[in-house]
């Protein structure tokens, strides 16, 4: 299980690495963390002839946060994020979903831009992309764009990044006063990528009652999967009845798939699961943060 | 005897190396050595049409391409079939490199020799070889029907059938006043140890020498196998066994293609040459076990005695059997566990499928059959409504009727006689440690709570420490120091501790002094290797009396040396000295000294052992009949294995809705007779019962219909992480010597995992009223098995 | 853009690497491909580093890359250019004797065949500093990442108790617990 030979640039600047990017768009691969992508290298899964390692463009590595939000770079491992307390005040659901990203040493390089563009609908990080309707920056030597997270994802391991696109940069939105975030997954091992996981951010008004109620879901599609579930809640209450009619809806929308680990109807049965047990612990989050005054 | 330190928890010798990182594996060794990569066929099943080695040739670094035409001599005759057996009248085995068929995915069909591993999987890339497909055979279904074969002229895909009894069981359940029927299936698994297999290979042109470095559970018979197969005299062939990163049974598989290719091509190219088997290479090409399917008939009486027990089993023994029917053999017999049935009889057949060969794992065939008993009992405790241990205890032998002869042939070729044991005081130790009586409460409790719980039994005995022999070399230096050596080989279970502990006792010398040498041939070229949980048992005995020998020797030197009866004399702490007078001592170096008469003296200590010096100049230097030297040889050759025994308890808790199994509770009462080093057994079993949860819960080997094996990662195979395996295994110990060894021991290696299977089964089937009779379980199967229980009432076992 | 090519045979162009491992810098040529983990085995000759899986889960292959953990299968040596690479060889007392997480495994039988034990002796290392004294809970998650065939890991977690009480008996944090821990 050893690599295929590869030409390798290790650029030291984002333009030297998008103009590299732009001369080998067909055959190169972009290497951060490489967490993914030095095990299909090794597997022979893989073999592009070029790697453009940015770990050098220290420059893309941060964590900022302010009041709309948390932007951090291709370079920023997932571990940076999973740790820096601005961001998680800002958005908590980043630290609830990325403490389910493999394990601590895989985070320690990941980096969680890198997991996003992978675009892998098992990840936990795309789907949380979609939930809260964060953006990409997508950077060229031509110049930049930027993509909102339902455009982003267009098919299985596909984004819509175009040739010789760098995802520099994402933005995942601040969560807003009253409202609340959850993320659980259940896997086989501790570690291992979800059988099913969903994350919910449920909106309260100033009097406690839902507002709105959206999940999203990794493992049961080919993308990522949001659910606008606020049909379910609309009395305002979290009621069991809405909990369980919001389980049904999703059981009933979600696409899984049969494989070695789970059948798709037993997913199905943990969609359903998860979305009220998700959906009652963003309420109680939100609940909590309006009592508690942020958090 | 004072027993010092045989019984303590000593810290092992080999720590302080291997958590340096000073370990030697053998991919440590020789990093100027080339490197092999092996091509694999693609395919369960086909033949070979041609192997294009074109596009290789001139890649750079590259020195040399093999297929099977390039093999000479009995290299190019199928692989040994280890262990003949009349049953296997079938046998089958694969060539070095596969000749015109292929018969797994996996199977070697190629191989390039590089100067690096990256280099060779480049070449072994670009060797295309053109397959014509046939048609696989993948599971025990499928090669039952037999509507195709795996090997042309194999009728029925049969490769052995067996049948054992004892009394007229079929006559037996027919009278009986209960009879039920069970059909279980369990699946594949592996060893998988975090070290894959590797040989090092360097012949030495000039003496016509071939030393092999091979991570092995046998370095005698891998030496056997090379000179054989290399057409070199054994005496030029040695083979080493350095740290081993884990065995489980799948390094006692023997010899791999690669053990022979290795040293072939080392000595066509008169350079060192290494395999390093890689963990996708380790799913498809090294061996696989565990797969059945079984048929069970059982008649008893009121009580849940069994009067007439019949089993049919179906065994998947892979595309060869290279180790023979050693498994299903175990399984067959095995099944009795601790229990007395009236009658049995079983019948086996051993089935080819195109998927990677069986051969003992960890267990080896046990927890099969321990499930299938005691899938039996739980089956019969239900169908009388009565406590599942109360069936059990009537079924036991009894502790007076030890030895027990069950009247069968055991897989070492022997009588199955159990020798020692006390079942009813191991149920009444496991029920009181997991608190059995008291369940009933908990449960409540927990239903009121609106969880299910569910606890589970298993029993099981073990035959360890089989022949034929093991031997061991114990040899005083003129320093004082201890030197040990035998043959088989360690793969972690601390055998340099253990057996020093042994030689420190028997011989009266410090701990620090011994050290002990496993697993190279140059030391000890008599063995025959590491599995059944043999180690202790074997080469702890003959080490044993290797030491008494020496310790005879050193007391007769030393009784002449200070003029005294042997009888008065006893070693302390290296020392030799006259019972109740401190002043007449002789240290045992010294005695060493004397033992080996010098014309040359190098350090002031050899001097008082030449010529001018000691002696008799009437008599010969050496007795007639003596021989210089402190040192001494022993071997142990035990007429039958010696039985161990367990019973396991879980407590296990089922979520109502996401079907997820969670472990609450995990007790093993354990019989291994006296304990060495409790330590490292209570290591053994921690291990042994982490591969157990993995087994009933965890790890399955995936073949599609294809025989394309989907899981052959550890992604994906779900070797268990510290999370998945309980946070405490509670741990009984019961010791009832056995009677067989000088030590009173039974092996404990592999106990920890034979009941797994079983006792989840149990516990699972108890928390969620729904038969379990296939294993392992997965909670998307259990998802799925309520659904089906839901939909119709079937329960997997019926009353006849 | 820095080219970090410096040679070229007749094969694949090699990189000239200079690593820092256990405090001592090593200078390498080695293909782009070349994994770290066969660059600390191979290149430099530190083989306590082992190779379980290549693909990144079982962690045996587990070094500190300036004190963080990572898998050193799911890295290439040219990227850890100029990097301080911590293995298990570099984790011994300056004294010579073993550090407080090796001593931990061997008072407790943390390890049985030893192949695993160097990533998660550089795993707990890095852990502890983080976290010096933690509960059971708290160990066994640390260790959450590596695979052990032999252990069950039972002992292992013990371990890493009994290193935080080691490392603790200096500077007077609370071991009580983790004492009592480790024997059970």
């Amino acid at each position: 299980m050893k690599p295929a030979p590869f030409a390798y640039l290790r650029p030291e600047c984002l333009q030297d690495a998008l103009e590299a990017y732009a001369d080998h768009a067909d055959d190169a691969k972009i290497l951060a963390g490489g967490q993914s992508l030095i095990p299909l290298l090794s597997m022979r899964l893989a073999a592009p002839t070029m790697l453009i390692d940015i770990n050098r463009l220290t420059e893309l590595s941060y964590v900022h946060t302010d009041a709309s939000g948390v932007r951090f770079g291709a370079l920023t491992r997932h571990a940076q994020i999973e740790h820096d307390k601005r961001a998680n005040r800002a958005q908590p659901l980043l630290r609830k979903a990325l403490r389910s990203v493999a394990h601590p040493t895989i985070r320690n390089r990941g980096t969680t831009v890198g997991s996003i563009v992978h675009a892998d609908a098992a990840a936990e990080m795309p789907a949380v992309l979609r939930l809260l309707e964060g953006s990409v920056t997508l950077r060229s030597h031509e110049g930049s764009r930027e993509v909102g997270a339902e455009d982003l994802f267009v098919g299985p391991l596909e984004t819509s990044l175009a040739a010789g696109e760098i995802a520099t940069e994402i933005f995942m939105p601040a969560l807003p006063a009253g409202a609340g975030v959850a993320f659980e997954e259940i896997s086989r091992r501790r570690g291992d990528y979800a059988l099913c996981g969903a994350a919910a951010i449920v909106q309260t008004d100033p009097g406690g009652a839902v507002t709105s109620v959206k999940t999203g879901y990794l493992s049961v599609s080919e993308t990522p999967l949001v659910l606008d579930l606020s049909d379910a809640f609309d009395d305002g209450e979290l009621s069991q009845t809405n909990l369980t009619g919001a389980g049904e809806l999703a059981s009933a929308a979600v696409q899984p798939e049969t494989d070695i680990h789970a059948t798709a109807d037993y997913r199905r049965q943990l969609a359903g699961v998860l979305t009220k047990q998700v959906i009652e612990q963003a309420h109680n989050h939100a609940s909590a943060r309006t009592i508690g005054g942020s958090q | 005897m004072t027993w010092k330190l045989v019984g303590e928890n000593v810290t092992r010798v080999e720590d302080d190396r291997l958590l340096r990182g000073l370990g030697r594996y053998t991919d440590d060794l020789c990093p100027e050595a080339l490197h092999v990569a092996m091509v694999r066929s693609p395919h369960a099943h086909a033949r070979i049409v041609d192997i294009d080695i074109e596009r290789v040739l001139d890649v750079d670094g590259v020195l040399a391409v093999y297929t099977y035409e390039d093999l000479p001599g009995p290299l190019a005759e199928p692989l040994p079939l280890l262990i003949p057996h009349p049953a296997l009248t079938h046998g089958r085995t694969q060539y070095a490199l596969a000749k015109d068929e292929v018969n797994y995915v996996g199977e070697a069909v190629a191989m390039v020799v590089a100067i690096d591993r990256y280099i060779a999987e480049d070449a072994a890339f670009r060797i295309s070889v053109s397959y014509d497909p046939l048609p696989p055979v993948v599971g025990i279904d499928h090669a039952r029907k037999a509507e195709h074969l795996v090997h042309d002229d194999v009728p029925g895909n049969v490769a052995a059938r067996m049948e054992q009894s004892t009394g007229d069981a079929e006559s037996a359940i027919a009278g009986a006043p209960h009879k039920l029927t069970l059909d279980l299936e369990i699946e594949r698994s592996a060893a998988t140890p975090l070290e894959g297999r590797a040989t090092l290979a360097e012949w030495d042109t000039g003496s016509g020498r071939m030393r092999v470095w091979t991570s092995t559970q046998t370095s005698t018979g891998v030496r056997a196998a090379i000179a054989a197969k290399l057409q070199l005299d054994l005496a030029n062939v040695d083979v080493i066994t350095p740290d081993v990163g884990g065995g489980f049974g799948v390094k006692i598989m023997h010899p791999w293609p690669e053990d022979l290719l290795v040293p072939f091509v080392a000595r066509a190219l008169g350079k060192p040459v290494k395999f390093i088997e890689d963990r996708r290479e380790h799913f498809i090409s090294s061996a696989h076990e565990r797969g059945q399917v079984q048929h069970v008939e059982v008649g008893f009486d009121d009580d849940g005695r069994i009067l007439g027990l019949s089993v049919r089993f179906w065994h998947d023994n892979g595309a060869y059997t290279p180790y023979g029917i050693i498994v299903p053999i175990i399984t067959s017999t095995q099944l009795l566990g601790p229990y007395k049935p009236g009658a049995y009889s079983v019948v086996f057949e051993s089935l080819y499928t195109n998927t990677v060969v069986v051969t003992p794992y960890r267990g080896a065939g046990r927890p099969q059959g321990v499930y299938a008993m005691e899938r039996t009992m739980d089956a019969i405790a239900s169908y009388l409504g009565r406590d599942r241990t109360e069936v059990r205890a009537v079924n036991f032998i009894q502790p007076d009727e030890l030895p027990y002869d069950h009247g069968l042939l055991f897989q070492d070729g022997r009588p199955l006689i159990y020798d020692s044991g006390d079942y009813p005081a191991c149920l009444q130790k496991l029920k009181k440690l997991v608190g059995w009586d008291e369940f009933e409460t908990f449960r409540e409790q927990a239903r009121s709570q609106g969880r299910r719980v569910g606890i589970g039994l298993a029993c099981y005995v073990e035959g360890t420490g089989v022949g034929p022999y093991e031997g061991g070399h114990v040899q005083v230096e003129t320093s004082g120091k201890v030197k040990v050596a035998t043959g088989l080989t360690s793969q972690g279970q601390g055998h340099q501790t253990v057996f020093a502990q042994i030689v420190a006792d028997e011989l009266g010398v410090r701990f620090e002094d011994v050290e002990v040498t496993t697993g190279d041939t140059r030391r000890f070229p008599y063995a025959v290797g590491t599995f059944a949980s043999r180690a202790a048992v074997m080469s702890g005995s003959a080490i044993a009396f290797a030491a008494r020998a020496v310790r005879t020797k050193a007391l007769r030197i030393a009784a002449d040396a200070l003029e005294a009866s042997s009888d008065d004399l006893e070693i302390v702490d290296g020392i030799v000295r006259v019972k109740g007078t401190p002043d007449a001592t002789i240290a045992l170096g010294t005695v060493a000294v004397l033992s080996n008469p010098l014309r040359y003296a190098f350090d002031k200590a050899s001097e008082s052992a030449t010529q001018f010096v000691v002696g008799d100049p009437d008599k010969p230097p050496v007795a007639e009949g003596d021989e210089p030297g402190l040192e001494g040889k022993g071997y142990y050759s035990p007429v039958r294995s010696t039985f161990a025994s367990g019973m396991h308890a879980v407590i296990v808790e089922t979520d109502p809705d996401t079907a997820e199994i969670k472990i609450l509770r995990y007790c093993v009462v354990h019989d291994c007779g006296h304990v060495v080093n409790p330590l490292i057994v209570e290591g053994q079993i921690h291990g042994g019962v982490a591969q157990g949860v993995a087994g009933a819960l965890y790890e399955r080997m995936s073949y599609d219909e294809h025989g394309q094996l989907l899981n052959a990662s550890f992604m994906d195979f779900l070797m268990p992480y510290v999370t998945e395996v309980p946070s405490k295994i509670e741990i009984d110990h019961l010791q009832t010597p056995s009677p067989l060894n000088p030590l009173g021991i039974k092996g404990a290696g592999e106990a920890g995992v034979i009941p797994s299977t079983a006792v989840f089964a149990a516990a699972i089937e108890d928390a969620e009223g729904i038969g379990i009779t296939s294993m392992p379980i997965s909670p998307s199967e259990l998802f799925e098995l309520r659904r089906r229980n839901t939909e119709a009432s079937s329960p997997g076992r019926r009353a006849t | 853009m820095s080219d970090p090519t410096t040679a070229d045979t007749d094969g694949e162009t090699m990189h000239h690497v200079r690593l820092s491992v256990n405090g001592a810098t090593y200078d390498i040529e080695v293909p782009a491909r070349r994994l770290l983990s066969d660059a600390v085995r191979q290149d430099i000759g530190l083989t306590g580093t082992h190779v379980g899986c290549e693909h990144g889960v079982c962690g045996a292959c587990t070094v500190l890359v300036d004190g963080v953990p990572m898998r050193s299968c799911l890295m290439f040596a040219v990227s850890a250019e100029g990097q301080e690479v911590t293995t298990v060889e570099g984790l011994g007392d300056a004294d010579g004797s073993l550090g407080a997480v090796q001593q931990a495994f061997k008072d407790c039988h943390g390890l049985q065949c030893g192949f695993c034990t160097p990533g998660f002796l550089t795993t707990i290392t890095a852990c502890l500093r983080d976290n010096p004294d933690p509960t059971r809970e708290e160990a066994s998650e640390m260790v959450a990442g590596n695979l052990c065939r032999c252990t069950g890991y039972q002992n292992i977690v013990s371990a890493v108790l009994r290193a935080a009480e080691l490392q603790g008996a200096g500077c007077a944090t609370k071991p009580e617990h983790a004492a009592q821990e480790a024997q059970a």
